[in-house]
């Protein structure tokens, strides 16, 4: 065991863990976090995601003390208590069935309009594709994240200026 | 702490919201069916856990909910809201707020006054949880007439104090007013606010239960046929939803199992000192071939579990030969049961005079429900009782079992439900109930129990193996005369829900049920007009019955999707030989007779096919279609079933590569007719995840072993549907065929399971039609669609 520092969410944490256990299992039992959920410990099905230096990582399979950058979770992408587009984007599309797997869906989706804000249809299947659904919400999940692309352009003060222009 | 907080958050909110738990109100009502003592008259103890110092549940016992009293089912609170006990759990379909349409509806109060609380056993009533797609079918039915009886004694109150005779007064959103006088007028609050109705209600079950009043004509519905959103979809976006995954309580400890690295295996030893200085090493628990670790955090009972050496005798015989070897193995075992043939006609006479003979064999190997999420439970044991926190979608029958299973009282057994992985059916959750019930008594402490992704997939209940040989017979017009159907499942000893001498653990245990059930296999369900016709279906058992990771149980629409994939895929084949269209050879056959049933099955069938066709823009020629060059093939399927009286067509476009094999579903279109529509929007999502489920079932999912042991383990040996197949389009066409569709009455049918029917055979029909090859093994993996375009020379 060893002293290790997170900063998730915003929030600094110092834990008293083995480093080599996964970080899943960190943010899940000792930050009570509910986002974030084991679906099968292989780094295979991402329903652990989370965002580590804008990239979506499997929380399942990366060991703690490798973490050196903040960790944003699906608890951590509303601001001001407004819900991100993506969220809000599910919501209007009412796209999950048991919902198990939409954090890593969310998660997933977030890290790439992050990098791409406008992707095609190809790089959103491409993008989400190791992000696996059991109830095989894929069509609306693939529909919500165009909806909250189309959201965040509209919301973009760089978009605005645009128009102005 | 309050003694509340490890139930499900929408639970946590109405108690808090009463100021009263739920328990005392039910107790206080007498609303709790008590078979002993002294329980039902004394206070809500909380008592301390031995291992904390802290309270962690509220004390039992946890007798059953009167469903004959009208307060297990609806209280009305001051500020004019009412919660909803319904004995429902949800799978991902929404059923909650469509239950929450429907009882607003009849009470007349505003649906978004209203909350649903499902499933635990303690604080609602037993309607069995979810199953067989029910909910809108059967289960909505007492929970209309309870809410109308609601409605009705509430009228009465407000006849009673305003001084209107009750025909003089209408209702609108919980205000009661004087037809003549608006100035006369109280509201639900105001009459019973908090309070108990006292209203008994007759019927000798549950689900016939009712009170005086009539339910109201479909048409005064207000809120059923619209789509408010689901309400349990924003925390299930945000991360603050409380998962059954989520539980903690206070001294809880984490299991993991180990279980046989054979199938039938016998436990030789355990060496406990391989684990035994490993970092918060607790325990290991075994009895019979059952074997677990138990460490104070999660990730150390996962290490340890990996970690624990054990030995184990292989069994003197295989226990099933290898899935490549599945169907040769099917084929020639003896059966272990068969049903009476259904005749119509005279087959053989019919097959004797036929001109042209097709004939086919069908395979469809066994498939799992591999949940997103690994089986998992809680189980606390404290103040003598025993609570377990679960997604089971049959918590009342994880409480009886779990009860039996340890010997308990059932008093002494409650099942929270909470939300989780999808339940489609007997998934691993049973399992894990047991399992952590089992060893928090053991331990006298909570105990949280999850499987590994390799257990899950490897051990979950599967759908059974089908060989599925068909015959048919066309005259020289291609007329269908003469048809013959005989079905051969692997299917004995299939498990059922939370079976206290079935679920795994007490299998590993020893445990065994004097009578194995015998399993059954199914014929198509379909109207067709077939002159002669037999239908037959067998059973066969591998090796191996107990202990086995291939224990078959239901999955989504038990049998439906192998027994369909057989039987349109054969009504297409017959139909390229008549060289007749497909869909005009379907509707032909549902034509022939004008014979139909109560539910109007052949009528809605017809309307069914004839807007699916309609609504992709089906243009009349016979299949395959003139093979095109270039790499990609594109064909069209069609195939139709009904499940109940739910009836779905559905038409599948696909691309067909020729260099690779691979099979993309572009364009799936349904059409559904489940009579009433309670919330179009969740039925057609509900119908749209079904196609995909049976689209993933058809070019994906295979349950792979060798003689020894499961091999596909994982979402890499076992493939699942992904965002890259998802078709372009998928489109659900809701259809009401009734003859009499405005009728009052108009009954709602089950939609969980219909839609997942078809696919299978329109996928399959629709490879043929773009490739000439008649694909009858599946699933259609690209190497094996490949092989079969190479042997075609395509």
């Amino acid at each position: 065991m060893s002293n290790t520092t997170l900063k998730v969410n915003g929030s600094m944490h110092t834990l008293d863990v083995d480093p080599s256990t996964p970080l899943l299992y960190i943010l899940r039992n000792d930050l009570g976090l509910r986002g974030p959920r084991f679906g099968c410990g292989l780094g295979q099905c991402g329903a652990c995601t989370v965002i580590v230096n804008g990239q979506a990582i499997r929380s399942c399979i990366t060991p703690v003390s490798s973490v050196k950058s903040e960790i944003t979770t699906l608890e951590g992408i509303a601001t001001q208590g407004k819900l991100h587009p993506l969220q809000q984007a599910w919501i209007e599309e009412q796209v999950p069935q048991c919902g198990f797997c939409q954090n890593g869906q969310i998660m997933t989706a977030k890290a790439l309009l992050d990098k791409n804000p406008n992707p095609t249809d190809a790089q959103i299947r491409d993008g989400m594709n190791r992000t696996l659904c059991r109830c095989m919400t894929y069509y609306r999940i693939q529909a919500a994240i165009k909806r909250a692309a189309k959201t965040i352009a509209e919301a973009s003060p760089v978009a605005e200026k645009e128009v102005v222009a | 702490m309050n003694p509340f907080t490890n139930i499900p958050q929408q639970v946590e909110d109405v108690l808090e919201k009463w100021q009263t738990p739920r328990r005392s109100f039910l107790r206080s009502a007498g609303l709790l069916v008590v078979s002993f003592g002294a329980a039902g008259t004394g206070p809500l103890v909380t008592e301390a856990n031995a291992q904390t110092g802290t309270a962690t549940q509220a004390a039992g016992p946890y007798p059953d909910i009167d469903f004959h009293q009208l307060d297990s089912w609806i209280v009305v609170h001051q500020d004019n809201t009412a919660t909803f006990y319904v004995g429902k759990t949800d799978c991902g379909q929404g059923t909650g707020t469509s239950f929450r349409q429907l009882m607003s509806d009849e009470l007349d109060i505003a649906f978004d006054k209203t909350t649903c609380i499902m499933g635990s056993t303690d604080i609602t009533v037993d309607q069995g949880g979810s199953g067989g797609s029910t909910a809108m079918e059967r289960d909505a039915w007492p929970m209309r007439r309870a809410a109308a009886e609601a409605r009705r004694v509430l009228l009465e109150m407000g006849s009673a104090q305003l001084g209107v005779p009750v025909d003089q007064l209408t209702v609108s959103d919980c205000v009661i007013t004087a037809k003549g006088d608006p100035s006369k007028r109280v509201t639900y609050g105001q009459l019973i606010g908090g309070k108990r109705f006292n209203v008994a209600l007759t019927g000798a079950n549950i689900n016939v239960t009712t009170g005086v009043a009539k339910v109201k004509p479909v048409q005064e519905h207000k809120y059923t046929g619209q789509s408010p959103q689901r309400y349990d979809i924003p925390a299930k976006v945000d991360g603050s939803l409380k998962w059954a995954v989520d539980v903690r309580l206070p001294g809880m400890v984490h299991a993991r199992n180990v279980k046989p690295p054979f199938a039938g295996a016998k436990l030789i030893g355990i060496d406990e000192s391989s684990v035994r200085g490993m970092p918060g090493f607790i325990k290991v628990l075994s009895k019979g071939n059952y074997v677990a670790v138990v460490c104070e955090r999660e990730e150390q009972a996962i290490n340890a579990s990996r970690q624990l050496k054990t030995s184990w005798e292989k069994p003197a015989k295989s226990p099933f030969p290898a899935s490549d070897d599945l169907f040769d193995y099917i084929r020639k075992a003896e059966p272990t049961s068969a049903t009476a043939p259904i005749i119509v006609g005279t087959p053989d006479t019919a097959f004797a005079s036929a001109p042209k003979l097709i004939e086919a064999d069908y395979e469809i190997p066994f498939q799992g429900h591999t949940a997103i999420s690994p089986a998992h439970a809680m189980a606390d044991p404290s103040n003598g009782q025993m609570t377990v926190y679960s997604n089971d979608m049959k918590s009342y029958g994880m409480r009886r079992g779990v009860a039996t299973f340890l010997g308990m009282p059932r008093e002494n057994v409650r099942v929270v439900w909470m939300e989780g992985p999808q339940g489609f059916g007997r998934t691993a959750a049973d399992d894990a109930g047991c399992e952590a019930a089992w060893l928090a008594k053991e331990l006298g402490r909570p105990v949280r129990v999850q499987w590994m992704r390799s257990e899950e997939t490897a051990w979950d209940t599967k759908a059974p193996a089908f060989a599925v040989k068909m015959r048919g017979g066309l005259d020289a017009e291609g007329n269908l005369v003469a048809y013959d159907f005989n079905a051969r499942a692997l299917d004995y000893n299939h498990v059922g829900y939370n079976e206290p001498d079935t679920v795994l653990i007490a299998q590993l245990m020893g445990v065994r049920k004097a009578n194995p059930d015998k399993g059954s296999a199914s014929t198509p369900s379909e109207m067709y007009a077939i002159p002669n016709r037999r239908m037959a279906t067998e059973v066969v058992s591998l090796p191996l019955i107990w202990e086995t990771p291939l224990r078959t149980g239901n999955l989504r629409d038990p049998n439906g999707p192998q027994s369909t994939f057989a039987s349109e895929s054969f009504i297409d084949e017959l139909a390229a030989a008549a060289k007749a269209d497909p869909y005009e050879f379907r509707l032909k056959l549902l034509k022939a007779d004008a014979k139909d049933d109560s539910a109007f099955r052949r009528a809605r069938s017809i309307a069914v096919l004839e807007a699916v066709a309609k609504a992709y823009g089906w243009d009349s020629r016979p299949s395959p279609k003139p093979r095109s060059t270039g790499n990609i093939l594109t064909g069209r399927g069609i195939a139709y079933a009904f499940r109940g009286s739910t009836i779905a067509a559905e038409i599948a476009e696909v691309e067909v590569n020729r260099q690779t094999g691979h099979v993309w579903a572009k364009r799936l279109v349904c059409a559904h007719d489940c009579g009433l529509i309670v919330n179009p929007q969740s039925l057609r999502h509900t119908v749209e995840c079904a196609m995909l489920h049976s689209l993933s079932r058809a070019i994906h999912e295979e349950v792979r072993f060798d003689t020894e042991k499961v091999i596909s383990v994982d979402w890499n040996s076992h493939p699942t549907l992904t965002h890259a197949d998802t078709p372009a389009s998928v489109e659900v066409v809701l259809v009401n065929g009734d003859p009499n569709p405005n009728r009052p009455d108009l009954p709602p049918y089950g939609a969980g399971e219909t839609a997942c029917k078809p696919m299978l055979a329109a996928i399959a029909n629709a490879i043929y039609d773009a490739t000439g090859v008649r694909l009858r093994r599946l699933p259609f993996r690209d190497a094996r669609v490949l092989a079969a375009l190479n042997g075609a020379r395509v």
